[in-house]
């Protein structure tokens, strides 16, 4: 997989959806995460790519859609 | 080294349940519960002011202090937290103080909403070597501004009203049973500031993910801090004693910290979440009942808007 891949499958887990959001999909407006889940999936996020957030770069707007959440790991993971 | 020697709280007698929220709110009765913890939570009278509710208090924390320690209990500082005072100036501080019957002592405002409570703690056992004892109250009305027009559901459902105090007391070989404060662990960033805000006029502008990714983060982090400075490990803990946000957020805290959510005293049933309040008045309850052994540690913790955070370790001394 992927790494756009990998964070849906995380999203999925989190949500406890079955159906993968789309890649550009606000995932609070869509249903997928509230603000529980919202740090659920920020920790399994860190636990699946071996990385560790920054308070600073928690921003929920960072975390709304697939895509934004592979941008952010593509800039913080060589 | 200071230490807590009482509590005392104040909650408004009339009872808002989820019912009649739910019809203000104009949301689904039994969202309510599930989302928050929360069944009901008292409301103030329309003529009963934040610093009613502070004097009501601070007068059930002196008739406690009088228990515990001999003379009349007068304060060299009072520290009053709200933030939902209805003035721009001047605080609630200096009528809590009047009408308490202490005019003249000085007595300082901590506009600081949720953990006002906390940083009151914190700073009150500092002053306390310069001023003697400090009297403490965090005192809230945020029943109206959170259900001010037009109504935000998920701020509207949370918040009620009341008052909670402690008394402090510098440590002497006179001093009376109580909870020494051994450590405290304060942090602001304004990098949120905009997330969690109460203008001069209502209604409360929260955006929950934020507040609740940072906190529950920033929580179990200052309580970290504070048990590792000392070597404690979380499981031997007694009982945490936190601002009453959300029982949901509380859970996730205990689970963070591997403790039985049980350690977490919760109130937040019955009474909502009271801001600034809200952690004395949980105090208060715990204390009253409490069946404590000396060495048995309390660790506080709380965070609110600003964002303002962090937890104070105390300990159980007879």
């Amino acid at each position: 997989m992927n790494r756009q891949e990998r964070i849906t499958e995380v999203v999925k887990r989190v949500s406890q959806q079955e159906v993968a959001p789309d890649a550009e999909e606000s995932l609070f407006d869509s249903g997928y995460l509230d603000s529980f889940a919202l740090t659920d999936m920020v920790t399994e996020i860190e636990k699946e790519f071996g990385i560790s957030i920054p308070d600073s770069d928690l921003s929920p707007r960072r975390f709304e859609t697939v895509a934004k959440i592979a941008t952010y790991l593509d800039n913080h993971i060589s | 080294m200071a230490a807590i020697i009482a509590f005392g709280r104040y909650l408004p007698e009339r009872r808002l349940g989820n019912e009649e929220l739910a019809n203000i709110a104009g949301c689904d009765e039994d969202w309510i519960f599930p989302a928050s913890g929360i069944e009901e939570r008292r409301v103030a009278r329309a003529d009963e002011s934040i610093v009613d509710m502070g004097v009501a208090a601070g007068l059930d924390c002196m008739a406690r202090v009088f228990t515990v320690k001999s003379g009349l209990p007068k304060p060299g500082l009072i520290v009053v937290s709200s933030g939902s005072g209805e003035n721009r100036f001047p605080g609630p501080a200096a009528e809590i103080g009047l009408r308490l019957g202490f005019a003249g002592v000085p007595a300082i405002d901590l506009p600081l909403a949720s953990a006002g409570g906390l940083f009151g703690i914190s700073l009150g056992a500092g002053l306390a070597q310069v001023y003697g004892d400090v009297l403490v109250i965090a005192t809230e009305k945020m029943s109206a501004p959170a259900m001010a027009e037009p109504v935000d559901r998920n701020t509207a459902i949370l918040f009620g009203d009341g008052a909670g105090a402690c008394w402090i007391t510098a440590t002497t070989t006179e001093t009376a049973a109580g909870l020494k404060i051994l450590d405290s662990a304060l942090h602001s960033d304004g990098t949120w500031a905009g997330d969690l805000r109460l203008g001069l006029t209502g209604p409360v502008q929260m955006n929950g993910l934020s507040v609740i990714l940072q906190a529950s983060r920033k929580l179990p982090s200052a309580i970290g801090e504070v048990l590792l400075r000392h070597g404690i490990p979380a499981s031997s803990v007694e009982a945490f004693l936190v601002h009453q946000a959300n029982q949901n957020l509380i859970d996730r805290v205990a689970k963070a910290l591997g403790v039985p959510g049980e350690r977490f005293y919760s109130n937040i049933r019955t009474y909502g979440n009271t801001s600034s309040a809200s952690m004395l008045i949980a105090a208060s309850e715990w204390f009253e009942a409490a069946k404590l052994q000396v060495g048995d540690t309390v660790c506080f913790a709380a965070f609110g808007a600003g964002f303002h955070w962090g937890a104070v370790l105390a300990r159980f001394e007879a």
